[in-house]
């Protein structure tokens, strides 16, 4: 009996482990943790994304990121000898459930970290939630910006770590003259379009070259809209289309681009919101060419990169599986939390705070990524064009790395705001201008 | 073998390399035997060189005459072309998903085995680049017997010809035999001749439609030159009135194309709803059913999407049919005469089944395979094109509505269907089998929801929340084209769709969908029973 026990135990645990992990880091796991405290509490980590509901296709995948992270990390002995708990719950794509959830996780399972979210409606609801009870919260999504709270660690990419790059992408190595913003009508397209609206006229664009068009979420019917781009794009200046459009609604937009013929050639669109999971749903030789701007693409070639994915093929078991952006923002946040606990020697919220700022990580596209004192990381804006293995090739990237800017340069009213969370400014909204720390002003921003 | 100076441009050089690829082949091939290959060289010189180096480069492979340079480009240009880490020999990549890569050498095209993707380095080009490829393969192809492959690489041109290559374009120009290739290449030289500034290129444009041709005239209506700013502002206001026409009838396409598929979604509705008078929330999600169908098909019947989308027609009728059938014995049926019940208890059926797919397939969406023959448009001149896709779903509506009218009218089914909706007492006590028709009347609405699901499938994503997108535009359509009238639906749900996409340009998508509902609502206010109305009787129970 005795002598079965541990090789059952190693050969269900080794079918779920990465191929690069030694059998001694696992054998190396197993003693540490038996010479800790038995006794001694696991850490636990709150996993909060929708495994039922519109963002299930979304966030189910994040859930599944975050299990195989913490699993990698129990094998190689988990953290301070203490093993790492993961508590999945289900928000359901619900947003005032998100709220519910979030108090559930730390109010009566008292998880030590939270990793969760993708709508920025969802992390709205949370907010509060996590900063009454101080928690931590990990949000791995590309956003708007216009917030920082202290208790939310943002590792997805402000406006300004891929937006403003990719127009500058276009204008300055395409040529682009024109530009139409299409969006699906919500914050996100919203706010990103004003800031960028900001930025061409900035740069000397009139208002004449400038189309922007909203949809609703969903939206399925774009035949009149790509028709109207067609024939905005036949002015004879090089005209772009810049697409905020969310999720779901891509797929038919891009078909509808293809069977009307618009080529990247003539008409590219850069996409914020198109991944490898999105365009794991379409066929993509008729998109060749079109562009997405992320930090991170699955076919970036580093060997840490070909690591993660190789763990990411065993855990799904799916050799087909995709990886994308907001996992390796997971995948940042996550080894950023582990490092500052560590620095921290301890799991206390207000500690590990303080103990992350400046903690830098490796990134999974060869470099590092940093966390910056406004609760923003640093990360290389990449540019990639789509291929007809439904994968990205990166075109260009900016030189190095850049940080995160939780108030847009380009918006009335935010770009005097700065953001600081270390002692003795702690604030989150610092009017430059004013001298002092006004929720006002970030108000009047964020309610916009 | 001499190498052209790459100032004389790359058509030039395309046609040298032609030249000597007729003539030297066999050389070539001795020479690659006996001294190292200088593919080798090219290649490396290719993967070597930035963007803009990269033009040069491809210049002297064009000019080298190599046999293999075509596969090279098309290989490059496709993204395949890579190279070793450690070696530095170049391979073709034939797939590229996965771990292990299987691959061809790129010198000798002999099969390389697989190799980790781990260990590949891709050229890498961008869409500049890929428009100097297309054009260079195009010249290639100006020369090949199919008239279609050429006129497919005459249109590759328009916009892309440069000052080297006129001279060469013209040459074949003159010996072209095919109209079609004939025009398009002129199109192409004329834009080019008015980009350098050439007032006569105008009359070549003019009445053309084609949207670079456009381009190029506003261009040269902003020209610093008063006659050509003149002539070329004359012809664009003379295409502009032709376009408009185009656009209404774009806009009717579009609206009808719209209006099809809510027909399509809707019509299922009518019978379940319009005839049976039951509330089926869950219709959205045998539609669904009748989409995973077709992906399901799909799955099956590998490299065969034609033959797997039309063997998906009687699956996905059958399989949401039978889905049809288990919901009205599980649940319907108890809830007879009980509206509101029946809408909640449906409703929860939905969103069973919607979490069943969740948690069974995915909740991911699937991909859904267009087949050849459906993707597309089919050009009915250069400035209106109506996408194949929706003509067939256009097409797959009308069919669908046409039989259904046949079972309605001509068959027994319909016939006592027909009677159990008017007077369901005097049905069972003429010996109809009230029952049997319910099972068979909801199988059938929940058959035509399954076609639904399999033309929906090539237009929008195939996930879970398929179904949730197209309820409640069903219940408008059925609503608005009258509860039990199968031609009201067909009316309603074309007409909203013109409505919609009339709207759409000048009020925008968002504004455009609520306009339609105000509409609706506003019209249900002054005929509540729709567009046409059921008389008689039979209307008041």
């Amino acid at each position: 009996m005795i002598r079965i026990l541990p090789s059952a135990l190693h050969r269900s645990l080794s079918r779920r482990l990465t191929g690069g992990l030694a059998l001694s880091v696992l054998a190396l796991g197993i003693s540490t943790t038996a010479l800790a405290e038995d006794a001694q509490d696991p850490i636990k980590v709150g996993i909060l994304h929708s495994l039922t509901g519109t963002m299930a296709i979304s966030e189910s995948t994040l859930k599944d990121t975050m299990l195989m992270l913490i699993e990698q990390q129990n094998a190689q002995g988990g953290l301070l000898g203490r093993e790492l708990e993961p508590v999945v719950v289900d928000p359901a794509s619900n947003w005032p459930l998100f709220a519910e959830k979030a108090r559930e996780l730390l109010a009566q399972e008292e998880v030590d970290v939270i990793f969760g979210n993708w709508t920025s409606v969802s992390r709205k609801s949370v907010l509060p939630v996590v900063e009454e009870l101080n928690g931590l919260l990990f949000y791995p999504v590309q956003y708007e910006g216009e917030e920082s709270s202290e208790n939310v660690f943002y590792t997805g990419a402000a406006p300004n770590q891929q937006a403003i790059p990719a127009v500058d992408y276009l204008m300055n190595e395409v040529g682009v003259e024109r530009w139409v913003l299409a969006g699906t009508d919500y914050v996100y397209p919203r706010t990103t379009n004003r800031i960028l609206e900001a930025y061409l006229a900035a740069n000397g664009v009139g208002d004449d070259d400038i189309m922007v068009n909203y949809t609703p979420f969903g939206h399925s019917d774009w035949q009149n809209i790509v028709s109207e781009i067609k024939q905005f794009g036949s002015a004879g200046k090089k005209t772009a289309v810049v697409s905020t459009v969310n999720g779901d609604a891509n797929v038919p937009f891009y078909r509808e681009l293809a069977n009307q013929g618009v080529d990247a050639a003539d008409i590219p669109v850069v996409a914020f919101s198109v991944g490898e999971q999105e365009l794991s749903g379409i066929d993509t030789a008729p998109l060749v060419g079109h562009l997405a701007a992320w930090n991170y693409f699955m076919s970036v070639d580093n060997d840490a990169n070909y690591d993660f994915i190789d763990a990411w093929y065993d855990y799904t078991g799916d050799d087909e599986a995709v990886t994308n952006d907001p996992m390796e923002a997971h995948y940042i946040g996550f080894n950023m939390w582990l490092e500052a606990v560590r620095k921290a020697g301890t799991t206390d919220v207000d500690e590990v705070k303080d103990a992350i700022i400046g903690v830098s990580v490796p990134n999974l596209t060869g470099g590092y990524a940093t966390m910056m004192p406004n609760h923003h990381i640093t990360k290389p804006v990449l540019i990639g064009e789509i291929q007809d293995n439904g994968q990205f090739s990166v075109v260009w990237e900016t030189p190095s790395t850049v940080a995160g800017d939780a108030w847009s340069d380009f918006l009335q009213g935010s770009r005097d705001l700065i953001s600081d969370w270390r002692a003795p400014m702690r604030c989150g909204n610092y009017n430059v201008v004013e001298g002092s720390c006004g929720a006002g002003a970030a108000e009047t921003v964020a309610s916009e | 073998m001499g190498m052209f100076s790459a100032g004389r441009g790359l058509v030039g050089l395309v046609l040298a390399g032609l030249l000597w690829l007729s003539a030297g082949s066999a050389l070539g091939a001795s020479e690659a035997s006996s001294a190292p290959d200088p593919g080798r060289g090219l290649l490396t010189e290719l993967a070597e060189a930035d963007y803009n180096g990269k033009k040069a480069v491809i210049d002297t492979i064009v000019a080298s005459g190599d046999e293999r340079s075509r596969r090279w480009l098309e290989s490059l240009a496709d993204g395949k072309l890579q190279r070793l880490k450690d070696s530095g020999d170049f391979v073709i990549v034939l797939r590229n998903r996965g771990r292990e890569w299987p691959v061809v050498d790129a010198l000798t095209f002999e099969d390389a085995g697989e190799v980790s993707r781990r260990a590949l380095d891709r050229i890498r080009i961008n869409n500049a680049l890929r428009g100097y490829l297309d054009s260079s393969l195009a010249l290639f192809d100006l020369r090949v017997d199919d008239p279609q492959a050429r006129l497919v690489a005459a249109r590759d041109l328009i916009g892309e010809v440069d000052e080297s290559s006129v001279e060469p374009i013209a040459r074949l120009l003159a010996e072209e035999s095919d109209s079609d290739v004939v025009t398009t290449l002129e199109l192409a030289l004329a834009i080019q001749r008015l980009d350098q500034g050439d007032v006569e290129a105008v009359e070549v444009l003019a009445g053309n439609l084609d949207s670079r041709a456009r381009a190029a005239l506003s261009q040269a209506s902003r020209s610093d030159d008063p006659t050509l700013a003149a002539a070329a502002s004359e012809a664009l206001t003379s295409i502009e009135q032709v376009l408009k026409i185009n656009r209404a009838a774009e806009t009717l396409y579009f609206g009808l194309s719209l209006g099809s598929v809510l027909v399509l979604a809707a019509i299922g509705l009518a019978i379940t709803f319009g005839v049976m008078g039951v509330i089926n929330m869950a219709h959205g999600e045998l539609i669904m059913l009748g989409a995973y169908t077709t992906w399901a098909m799909q799955q099956v019947l590998p490299g065969q999407p034609g033959l797997a989308l039309l063997l998906s027609i009687p699956a996905g009728f059958l399989v949401a049919a039978l889905a049809g059938v288990a919901i009205e014995r599980s649940v319907i049926q108890f809830l007879k005469g009980r509206p509101l019940e029946t809408l909640l208890a449906t409703f929860g059926v939905s969103l069973i089944l919607q979490q069943l797919v969740r948690t069974v397939i995915s909740p991911l969406n699937r991909t859904v395979v267009t087949p050849e023959w459906m993707s597309g448009s089919l050009m009915v001149n250069d400035a209106l094109s109506l996408t194949l896709n929706r003509l067939y779903v256009l097409g797959f509506a009308l069919l669908v509505f046409a039989a259904l009218m046949l079972v309605m009218r001509r068959t027994r089914l319909g016939l006592e269907v027909r009677a159990v909706t008017q007077n369901r007492a005097m049905a069972r006590a003429m010996g109809i089998r009230a029952t049997r028709v319910d099972i068979l009347t909801f199988a059938l609405g929940s058959g035509v929801a399954g076609l639904a699901g399999v033309a929906l499938s090539q237009l929008t994503n195939v996930g879970p929340n398929l179904g949730q997108n197209y309820i409640i535009d069903s219940f408008m359509v059925v609503v608005f084209g009258g509860v039990g009238n199968l031609w009201g639906t067909l009316v309603a749900g074309l007409s909203l769709g013109v409505i919609n996409q009339v709207l759409e340009p000048w009020a925008g998508a968002v504004l455009a969908k609520i306009l339609v509902l105000v509409f609706i609502i506003l019209f249900i206010q002054k005929r509540p029973r729709g567009l046409f109305p059921q008389k008689g009787r039979a209307a008041e129970g």
